[in-house]
């Protein structure tokens, strides 16, 4: 299957948003903040679909207002990032305005499908540069806040306490996160931002009890899901996300397994 | 000094000195600014009059001087991860860019849990000991970096008698042994007693320290509590009562459900 260039494209692509996804995710589900992850996504659909009416580039539309957002989540605090009511109001609210500019854009079927169930088989090239980069980046700024985040991530007073800015890394690592889930909408869609993100990471702190340790197993397992999702994919002619969602439940299903035994 | 928040004098006008190496008890009723004149000595909280110093320099973050454990733990009770990364990630948590555990602070983080007697137990998850396993393994984390006080915020909430006595016997032991001045605050003066060298009491927004017999008596406490206030001693032992109620005692039961901070 590597012999089509669409396929190695895929690979690369999926490869990247997944390594990125699960090491982020692994932070999202220590912090408690994965609906927040998941509005993000939905913010998202709105700035992918309001840039498709106005003429441009939907993973810009995506990156930027998911960018905003999580800045936005970040500055609001801690608190509102784990509060239900209103994120759950902001995802709906979201998906609201991107249905109204879906409505305004005439091709919407095939677009809409798009980018609510991702469409990791139509990235071309010049997208691929950008997850790249993205990729790169924000791998690169967790690296540097990475002490910090978890240090209050676990113990926030007593981080507050020795002088690290909480709220500052707070927000920088929403920020992060919305990259994060605006890579992961390319290949699984908005919707399904959490089978990436949240579904490795938590598998990953049932099998581990390291942190390091734990985060590139996340990251190693989101990779294998994405790889293993696109090869099944590839012999069965199902959605590639389908089976996506399907290698990452499992997954879960035998982490839940796995904690109980080592009781 | 003079703390205020929210538009109330927490603590007004309250002065006193911990001296270097002793063992201070922290009492007073929910509310009172045990928590509050902690985080003021850190720096969190701004004075509205007045000063802290701290080894004679002003409160501020982040001061290596001062080892903290606060009362709130949220999120870890949960987790999964094991004890020593927990101790690990405090102990290096302050620090941005690629930052990795090095030898030196290897052994520091396994000086400090054996100092607690926490070595075996922070191999395990943090979310499976038990309460008081979990207060040594977590007071370690106070040790790193050999701070000259230690400021420890409610330790003993709902722990039973047997690992209250255990934190209490640990942490009289790093006042003797380290040399490090301790400030344990509490609901309850009985589990202290025989540890402590003075006691702090707060109330009505004002402080008083002195030695135990000096300050647990009806007419000092009365006048902190701004009520009627008999103090029963029995052997070495004190009841606070105020007309009926065992006035400690009662401000445990409250906390438990509320989980106030004051």
């Amino acid at each position: 299957m590597l012999e089509y260039d669409f396929m190695r494209t895929a690979f690369v692509a999926s490869g990247l948003a997944a390594v990125l996804a699960g090491t982020v995710g692994f932070f999202l589900v220590l912090r408690g903040q994965t609906f927040a992850g998941h509005a993000l996504s939905h913010v998202g659909f709105t700035g992918a679909t309001g840039a498709i009416l106005f003429g441009l580039s939907p993973l810009a539309g995506l990156v930027g207002f998911t960018f905003v957002a999580g800045i936005g989540m970040g500055l609001f605090g801690e608190k509102l990032a784990t509060r239900d009511v209103a994120v759950g109001m902001m995802l709906s609210l979201a998906l609201g305005l991107g249905l109204l500019f879906l409505h305004f854009y005439t091709a919407a079927a095939t677009q809409a499908a798009a980018l609510l169930f991702g469409n990791v088989l139509g990235v071309d090239s010049s997208a691929l540069l950008t997850l790249a980069v993205l990729a790169c980046v924000s791998l690169v700024a967790l690296a540097m806040i990475i002490r910090p985040l978890i240090f209050a991530s676990l113990e926030s007073e007593l981080a507050e306490a020795r002088g690290v800015p909480v709220r500052l890394v707070s927000v920088a690592f929403l920020a992060i996160v919305a990259v994060a889930v605006a890579e992961c909408a390319q290949i699984v869609g908005v919707l399904l931002v959490f089978t990436l993100m949240v579904g490795p990471a938590a598998a990953a702190q049932n099998f581990s009890r390291r942190l390091i340790g734990g985060m590139m197993l996340a990251a190693g397992l989101a990779l294998a899901e994405a790889w293993g999702g696109l090869t099944l994919a590839y012999t069965t002619d199902w959605p590639t996300s389908f089976w996506i969602t399907a290698l990452s439940g499992l997954v879960y299903l035998l982490s839940l397994v796995a904690r109980f035994q080592a009781r | 000094m003079t703390i205020r928040l929210g538009g109330r004098d927490i603590l007004s006008a309250a002065s006193f000195q911990i001296e270097e190496g002793e063992f201070v008890g922290m009492l007073g009723a929910n509310g009172a600014g045990k928590t509050t004149l902690m985080r003021a000595a850190l720096g969190l909280v701004p004075l509205s009059a007045g000063e802290i110093a701290v080894l004679g320099s002003p409160a501020t973050r982040g001061n290596a001087q001062i080892g903290y454990m606060p009362q709130n733990r949220g999120a870890i009770v949960g987790l999964r991860l094991t004890g020593w990364d927990v101790v690990a990630s405090s102990a290096i948590g302050a620090r941005f860019g690629f930052v990795t555990l090095d030898k030196a602070t290897r052994r520091e983080i396994d000086w400090a849990l054996d100092e607690v007697g926490a070595r075996e137990l922070a191999r395990r998850s943090i979310g499976e000991l038990s309460g008081g396993e979990r207060q040594l393994v977590l007071l370690s984390q106070a040790l790193i970096g050999k701070p000259r006080l230690i400021m420890m915020d409610e330790p003993l909430i709902s722990l039973d008698p047997a690992h209250q006595k255990s934190v209490v016997d640990i942490a009289r032991r790093i006042c003797d042994n380290l040399k490090i001045a301790i400030l344990f605050s509490a609901h309850e003066l009985n589990p202290l007693v025989n540890a402590i060298d003075r006691v702090l009491y707060l109330g009505g927004g004002e402080a008083v320290i002195g030695a135990v017999d000096k300050v647990v008596t009806g007419p000092v406490l009365s006048r902190l509590y701004g009520a009627e206030i008999e103090v029963v001693r029995v052997r070495n032992r004190y009841y606070v009562m105020a007309g009926d109620v065992d006035v400690e005692r009662d401000a445990h039961r409250h906390d438990d459900h509320a989980h106030s901070h004051a």
